[in-house]
């Protein structure tokens, strides 16, 4: 029963993701891995859709993966997975709220949280990076021979026109502070169209 | 009724202004609930997004769930959600629906390596901000490098390393206010 499935899954995801949308992306890559719903290339593609088009960022992703394995009525119900458990504890927590935010336990947990939040973030950052800046499967490298043989593959494998790219979107965001990311990602697709990124 | 309606009808326009999400939606809560409607204070809305931000959850939509609630109890809470998130079900669905029919040009390929280049660099700038008030001192860093190591070497679900991290902090917390309980006898 993949509806079933995808409500479920959904849940824990707005259960245990801690933050804004970003923080859904791990979750999202260990539904990907252990599920086979989606790739991880198309997951790529949706944090982009998601971050340019309207509507929250964890809202949309979800709408997405929902879409992508079981069609509109499975971006329904994914949703409603996600949303699902804040409205439930936000319901309970606002009646004590003064105490629950001022509750020491829960300030302590959210010392904790954080960390690992932006901790996990990071490694599904990389995932995508392994995606978009190398041009094969880093994996495939791991059953070359030899060192020497192996630090050459590394180079051959790094797709140097999209780090480039990456680099100077970095650098245009830490300057321009105020320019939504929106634009950006907009900027990306113009250079990928234009210097036909990706080897396609 | 007619509040419930009012409720899921901002909510659906805050939802089809917000881009991104989190602390996007600030600026957008605070020109349509204070400045327009003067449904909250200022201060009350930093409040929400505190509450928001310290529940499980996404953080915007626990905020909307927040303030419906207080606008008009559990019914309330439900409708600003539906609200929010319906605008992102009807244009994530043409958009996914469409790319599935273009996914296959060049130029819808070539666009989507650029993009997905793009990505990373927004990511980067996006971790870089959350790092600096999440990891405080050497305990958090410790945290940190714990669930890179867990998470990329041994691919740990990040469920468990998600309550892990919470019962740690509270554990390493409980001990030092001993400590500083004990030092004072």
């Amino acid at each position: 029963m993949i509806y079933l499935q995808l409500y479920l899954r959904f849940f824990m995801t707005g259960l245990f993701a801690v933050g804004g949308g970003l923080a859904t992306i791990p979750f999202l890559q260990e539904m990907a891995e252990t599920t086979g719903w989606f790739t991880a290339a198309e997951l790529a593609d949706m944090i982009a859709v998601s971050e340019c088009t309207p509507g929250a960022m964890g809202v949309n992703m979800a709408t997405y993966v929902g879409y992508t394995t079981a069609g509109v009525l499975g971006d329904i119900i994914a949703t409603m997975g996600l949303i699902t458990p804040s409205i439930i504890i936000i319901l309970i927590v606002a009646k004590i709220l003064d105490k629950f935010r001022t509750n020491k336990y829960v300030q302590w947990a959210f010392y904790g949280l954080r960390a690992a939040s932006v901790a996990l973030i990071s490694v599904a950052t990389l995932a995508v990076a392994e995606m978009a800046l190398l041009k094969g499967d880093i994996s495939a490298l791991a059953g070359g021979a030899g060192a020497g043989s192996s630090i050459a593959g590394i180079f051959g494998l790094l797709d140097f026109k999209c780090i480039f790219l990456a680099v100077l979107i970095f650098m245009g965001m830490r300057k321009f502070k105020k320019i939504h990311p929106s634009v950006f990602i907009g900027i990306s697709a113009l250079a990928g169209i234009i210097f036909s990124l990706g080897g396609v | 009724m007619k509040e419930l309606i009012k409720l899921y009808l901002v909510f659906f326009r805050i939802g089809i202004t917000t881009f991104g999400g989190g602390y996007a939606l600030l600026p957008i809560l605070q020109r349509e609930l204070v400045e327009q409607r003067g449904w909250a204070t200022d201060e009350e809305l930093m409040d929400y997004f505190a509450i928001g931000q310290c529940t499980p959850g996404i953080i915007s939509v626990n905020t909307a769930t927040f303030i419906g609630y207080q606008r008009a109890g559990a019914t309330g809470g439900i409708l600003a959600t539906l609200g929010f998130v319906t605008p992102s079900l009807i244009v994530i669905t043409i958009i996914a629906a469409l790319i599935q029919n273009f996914a296959d040009y060049r130029i819808v390929q070539n666009a989507f390596a650029g993009i997905r280049a793009g990505v990373c660099a927004i990511s980067l700038h996006a971790i870089i901000k959350l790092w600096k008030n999440a990891v405080v001192d050497k305990t958090t860093l410790l945290i940190f490098m714990t669930v890179m190591v867990l998470s990329f070497v041994l691919s740990v679900s990040p469920v468990f390393m998600v309550m892990g991290a919470g019962i740690f902090g509270i554990i390493i917390n409980f001990i030092r206010a001993k400590k500083i309980k004990g030092g004072n006898d």
